[in-house]
């Protein structure tokens, strides 16, 4: 059996857990180890009903978890002796998981990390690898993270707003491990998106499916970051863009603009763009605009300044740059490149070099390196 | 046996050939330099010796316990003189002369005309975990 498909019915076996009387700390536990279980028997001989099979499985483990404890025996023989309703995979179910796992009282590592097991079905081995800490460290922060949570009622609308912050987290991760975790994060937004009609959520969707649709074309050879300017756009995966496309001009029809809706309709743009000479940086701008609106983010506002730069010219641009606090990270990259845009070359290459000094990975740091060198070889020309 | 390679943005012995900061090579050069690096990290994911690889910013402070109730006294930026860690790799290998055969190897990473850069790798044994049988 599909693993992915397996972990799709993880929200709804911790329900059905819930449901019969379980709490949740236990009865995520509880699923975690009948999916453990899962993939190990299921390779060779799935069951026919996979969900009936984890339910099962998974209600078995967690009374033997709870056969030490007396108040809880009590209440599970109540339950027991009634008869167990069937596992209807229940859509508020998966919704009050989403909220309960990003719960705002959470640090956002540990909501990542918990959304990831109890709605995203994945390993606590699965994600550690993929946030390379070591999996004792992981268990420990899902552990915490179920007892800071414990007690808060399942059935509650929350923040949606959180929920959506947490996948965005984890689309930002990307890669690591054994998982693909914008690809993972894709999966839970679609999931997201068919359980609530909410604008922002298609928003959030079309904006990971927009920008994963260039993954193939961001990465160079030993890992270098190809900048979208001189990205190879065939390279960009269409069906991707189609699908992230048309989910946002759904969104945006609503006419409730987010933050969300905002950011995917200047991928939009870009993905619009056959070159990226024909990358309309006009309507750019004034998404960008809509975007500081909406955010007030200074790092709305700093890519805002490089697409001024596009629309209006270099000089403009690093006028609106300079209201940009020079503090954040990426200033001096977007000055470097404005720089390099007005031909102010020799200025531009010491910026990048500049900038490269301060990246907050390596990735950025090896590429603006380059863009140094890269301005020193034209000037020795 | 654990080993590890430290690279230093600064504080090594005099360096063996003078060699000009990155950004002035030329961007043939930084690939290829990015890319023996990466290839010598697989290589070594491969061989099975391989255990981690991390690199830091140059920027940090020093950080030292002031007292009950009171923050923590935060010394920094760094001034120019302090010998400043750029980097590490963590290899897992039978024997102190084959870490020093792969830091070698490391320090052998091409520069400006291909050419070695001769950079000076500190390779330190990790303390491993005491004997279970000693007598």
């Amino acid at each position: 059996m599909n693993p992915e498909l397996l972990r799709d019915q993880v929200p709804a076996v911790i329900g059905a857990l819930v449901r019969r009387g379980a709490d949740f700390y236990s009865a995520e536990d509880a699923v975690q180890d009948a999916l453990l279980q899962a993939l190990g028997a299921w390779s060779d001989d799935p069951p026919r009903d996979p969900v009936a099979w984890l339910v099962t499985v998974a209600w078995r483990k967690f009374l033997d978890r709870g056969r030490a404890d007396r108040s809880r025996r009590a209440r599970e023989t109540a339950v027991d002796v009634e008869p167990l309703a069937g596992p209807v995979p229940s859509a508020d179910d998966t919704l009050a998981l989403y909220f309960l796992c990003a719960h705002p009282s959470l640090p956002s590592a540990s909501a990542t990390a918990l959304t990831l097991r109890a709605v995203g079905g994945l390993t606590t081995r699965q994600i550690a690898a993929a946030y390379l800490v070591p999996e004792a460290t992981m268990a420990q922060r899902i552990s915490r993270a179920k007892r800071r949570i414990a007690g808060l009622p399942l059935d509650r609308p929350g923040d949606l707003a959180t929920v959506l912050r947490v996948l965005y987290l984890v689309f930002n991760e990307g890669y690591g491990g054994d998982v693909d975790l914008a690809a993972e994060a894709i999966r839970l937004g679609r999931q997201l998106h068919a359980l609530t009609d909410e604008p922002e959520v298609a928003g959030l969707l079309a904006l990971m499916l927009l920008h994963h649709a260039r993954r193939a074309a961001r990465i160079g050879p030993a890992g270098r970051l190809v900048p979208l300017d001189r990205q190879d756009r065939t390279r960009w995966d269409e069906a991707s863009i189609a699908e992230g496309v048309t989910i946002l001009q759904a969104a945006l029809a609503r006419d409730r603009l987010g933050e969300y809706q905002a950011q995917a309709a200047i991928a939009a743009l870009h993905a619009d763009a056959r070159t990226a000479d024909e990358t309309d940086w006009v309507q750019i701008v004034e998404w960008y605009d809509e975007l500081l609106r909406l955010t007030g983010s200074p790092l709305a506002a700093l890519n805002r300044a490089v697409a001024v730069g596009e629309a209006d010219g270099p000089q403009a641009g690093l006028a609106a740059l300079a209201e940009v606090d020079a503090a954040l990270p990426r200033h001096t990259a977007a000055a470097a490149y404005l720089h390099e845009r007005a031909r102010d070359t020799a200025l531009a290459a010491d910026l990048y070099a500049q900038a490269a000094r301060a990246a907050t990975s390596a990735a950025e740091r090896d590429h603006l390196t380059r863009e140094a060198a890269r301005l020193r070889q034209q000037a020795r020309r | 046996m654990k080993y590890l390679l430290l690279k230093h943005y600064r504080g090594t012995p005099a360096p063996a050939v003078n060699c000009a900061p990155m950004d002035q090579w030329t961007p043939q050069e930084v690939d290829a330099h990015i890319q023996y690096m990466h290839d010598f990290a697989a290589r070594l994911e491969g061989t099975g010796e391989f255990v981690d690889g991390q690199a830091l910013a140059p920027d940090g402070a020093f950080v030292r316990y002031d007292g009950e109730g009171r923050p923590p006294v935060v010394d920094g930026p760094f001034p120019e003189t302090k010998e400043l860690i750029a980097g590490w790799m963590v290899i897992d290998v039978a024997s102190w002369e084959r870490a020093v055969e792969l830091a070698g190897e490391l320090s052998a990473a091409p520069g400006p005309g291909g050419k070695p850069i001769h950079e000076w790798l500190e390779v330190r044994p990790f303390l491993a975990a005491p004997p279970t049988v000693t007598d």
